[in-house]
């Protein structure tokens, strides 16, 4: 056994030297990029228009996928206007195939983009499922699922793989009006055959649902495993109100949107692997900033040009000080930040 | 003919200090239009090189299987010097540089690259966008000016060893990626002391470059080879070529960059408390172009467009052609001359540079060498960095 795995890992490395310093996928891209095991990648399959602002993606990931749990998301890297942008999308198919729908933010890059440019035969680069927005086993008795705009594609993730292992469903959603519902028909549908009841808020006409409302519609809320998905005014209201009620671990919520990167001038600066935090004044590159309270910090040329001071941004905003543009990260991202002419505008987290 | 500060008629004495911050300015708006417009056409040009790259590699590694044939050998050996010389010049150097780290792609990108040469590109990074592209053209601190090995201008010491140095030129140009690996590692300076080749900086970067250079001599010497079997040898033979054709020509097109007349040097201490438009006007004086076509333009990495790469060395290659004109437009009006010429005439002037001072000066340039060093400009450090605001202009700035 040990002898052929040696004989294995041994032939691979004259494989690799075939291609060094290449390795051999990178050739394996110029014929077949889905058979990369190294980046993972999709191909746009179908493109099937949900609602005048959504879209729902068929995609066939390449090698190196596993199947997702229903109420997961995956992260797609999509290269608009030459930079790779990754953003989150909730799988809203059953496990075994992939599928997300694109949603339209107001002045959004990536949704945008891929609502005016997704074709068949695209690739786009992928990450593994992830997220915790599942449901448990056992499964819950009585569910109520709470969403509003596109946080209904986690829910018809998991409705469409898990409904017929639910007795009692109670999916209350809302939209701007009947049109903007997306997947509206196949709700519809399934609450006319009884799989669930269905409760739709058209908040142009009838405003918002808050949680008191929400518990007269719903008398037995205390009873069910809920599971919400929304904007976050919408997130944070139910929230208070379940910690209210004791009711706080039967609620589980997904957030789409992060905080709000503040991007005032100057910021605190964390140096995550020194645990150094540095007040750092918004005409101060991160690097002198840095090097004053005696991180340890890469450099080179000091005036932009090399790269060598290059450094993961974990979380934060900074200015760039040659041209006052700003580079923002949320949790999860790793933009590269040139320190010597960057400067914080905002609280910002350097991995360094 | 020494550097511009010892010269009789200094070429930038009819430019002010506003005139050079102006220079400054002006070249940081072409930069930041080309910034602002940095896009989806950039993006499929350094993919579609690198495509083209690998597909002629790999298809030319797949000939030379058959390179016992001599058709197969032939093409096989010429496909494979483009390759080489299209990965190390317009996509190594280039994405090294950081040129297209804005698409945030990890696979194109100056952290993660890896050329393919015998020099680790951490160790190239170091000594060439550190080191080369901030004191670019300066006596003493720029090492591209000769290599450790020539001398290339009349304010560097003349020793007897320089009387070779035709020759040295010539067997560095055969092994240039040998002979940039032993400049990256400074063996010149480390080897002699015994404290500094037993440093154990020095040690672990001796260690990396023998790694890649074990490498590559496998990759090319042993394991393609045994991949033709009947046509070993003449796999070897075509790879060696192959390497000698990419080394022969980059080291003739990184000679012009630098070495032709017209090209201006500087004095050490003449770049204390350097500014953004000081240095902006060093780049511009330091470095020449060649004139050619477009197919010579993109064999050259677009160093034929060395002025504008120097002034610009991070943005994307295929821009420095669109910005020229714009460039040369400013050399004009500012009165400075923007030194370009043939290929041949290039590389010829940079030889003849090279066997000149092989010998000890002489006459004019002796007495210019030899002329009492200017004094420093008396100003704090530098901060090339820092664009100046409308009122720093005049005083000087503190970082």
């Amino acid at each position: 056994m040990a002898v052929t795995e040696t004989l294995r890992s041994g032939a691979w490395r004259v494989v690799e030297l075939l291609t060094t310093p290449l390795v051999p996928a990178d050739y394996l891209d110029v014929v077949a990029p889905l058979r990369n095991p190294g980046v993972l990648r999709a191909k746009i399959e179908a493109v099937r228009p949900e609602t005048r602002d959504s879209v729902t993606l068929v995609l066939r990931p390449g090698r190196g996928w596993r199947p997702h749990e229903p109420g997961q998301y995956v992260r797609l890297g999509v290269d608009v206007d030459g930079v790779r942008l990754w953003r989150a999308y909730s799988v809203t198919c059953a496990p075994g195939g992939l599928s997300v729908t694109v949603n339209a933010v107001p002045g959004g890059a990536v949704s945008n983009y891929l609502i005016g440019n997704a074709r068949r035969g695209m690739l786009v680069h992928l990450d593994l499922p992830t997220g915790d927005f599942t449901l448990p086993r056992p499964r819950p008795g009585k569910v109520l699922f709470v969403t509003a705009g596109s946080g209904i594609t986690p829910v018809m993730g998991i409705l469409r793989s898990t409904l017929p292992e639910l007795r009692d469903v109670v999916v209350v959603h809302s939209a701007p009006d009947r049109e903007a519902v997306v997947f509206g028909a196949e709700l519809r549908a399934l609450a006319a055959e009884g799989r669930i009841r269905l409760v739709e808020r058209h908040t142009r006409t009838e405003g918002r649902i808050g949680p008191a409302e929400l518990a007269e519609l719903v008398p037995d809320l205390s009873e069910r495993d809920t599971w919400a998905c929304g904007p976050n005014e919408l997130l944070d209201a139910l929230g208070a109100y379940w910690l209210e009620a004791g009711i706080a671990d039967r609620l589980h919520v997904e957030r789409f949107r992060p905080t709000v990167i503040a991007t005032g001038d100057g910021g605190k600066v964390t140096f995550a692997r020194s645990g150094t935090v540095v007040e750092a004044d918004g005409g101060v590159p991160l690097l002198e900033a840095g090097e004053a309270a005696g991180v340890l910090m890469p450099s080179g040329c000091r005036m932009g040009i090399c790269f060598s001071c290059v450094l993961p941004m974990t979380e934060g905003a900074v200015r760039d000080l040659r041209d006052g543009q700003i580079t923002t990260a949320v949790e999860g991202d790793n933009v590269l930040v040139q320190t010597c002419v960057s400067a914080a505008a905002g609280p910002c987290h350097l991995d360094a | 003919m020494t550097t511009l500060q010892r010269k009789s008629a200094n070429p930038i004495a009819h430019l002010s200090a506003d005139d050079i911050e102006a220079i400054g300015r002006e070249l940081d708006a072409i930069r930041d239009e080309v910034v602002a417009s940095r896009g989806e056409r950039d993006a499929a040009y350094i993919r579609r090189v690198i495509r083209v790259q690998r597909r002629l590699e790999l298809g030319s590694r797949a000939v030379l299987i058959f390179s016992l044939f001599p058709p197969a050998w032939l093409i096989g050996t010429a496909g494979l010097s483009i390759a080489k010389i299209l990965e190390n010049m317009e996509i190594g150097h280039n994405v090294m540089h950081g040129q297209w780290d804005w698409m945030r792609d990890p696979k194109i990108h100056s952290t993660t690259w890896e050329w393919d040469n015998a020099s680790p590109a951490e160790q190239w990074k170091h000594s060439h966008n550190e080191l080369h592209h901030t004191y670019t053209n300066v006596i003493g601190r720029d090492n591209d000016l000769g290599y450790g090995i020539m001398r290339v201008d009349e304010g560097q010491r003349w020793h007897p060893i320089h009387l070779g140095q035709p020759l040295w030129n010539f067997v560095n140009a055969c092994f240039f990626e040998y002979g940039i690996a032993a400049y990256d590692l400074e063996l010149g300076r480390n080897l002699p002391s015994k404290k500094r080749r037993r440093a154990p900086e020095f040690k672990a970067r001796l260690k990396q470059v023998r790694r890649k250079i074990g490498k590559q001599v496998l990759k090319d010497y042993i394991v393609h080879p045994a991949l033709s079997g009947p046509s070993f040898l003449h796999t070897i033979a075509a790879n060696a070529t192959a390497n000698l054709v990419r080394n022969l020509w980059t080291h003739s097109v990184i000679m012009c960059g630098h070495f032709p007349e017209g090209v201006e040097t500087f004095e050490r201490n003449s770049i204390e408390g350097e500014t953004r438009g000081e240095w902006y006007l060093r780049q511009m004086l330091g470095s020449a172009n060649i004139n050619g076509s477009r197919l010579m333009h993109i064999m050259t990495g677009n160093l034929s467009y060395q002025i504008e790469h120097h002034l610009f060395p991070d943005l994307p290659s295929n821009r420095y052609q669109e910005i020229a004109p714009k460039i040369r437009d400013l050399f004009q009006r500012y009165g400075l001359s923007y030194v370009s010429g043939p290929l041949p005439k290039q590389v010829g002037s940079a030889w003849a540079k090279v066997f000149r001072l092989a010998l000890p000066n002489r006459g004019a340039a002796k007495l210019a060498a030899d002329a009492p060093r200017p004094p420093a400009p008396g100003r704090g450090p530098a901060n090339r960095w820092q664009r100046p605001s409308e009122e720093s202009l005049s005083t000087p700035v503190s970082s």
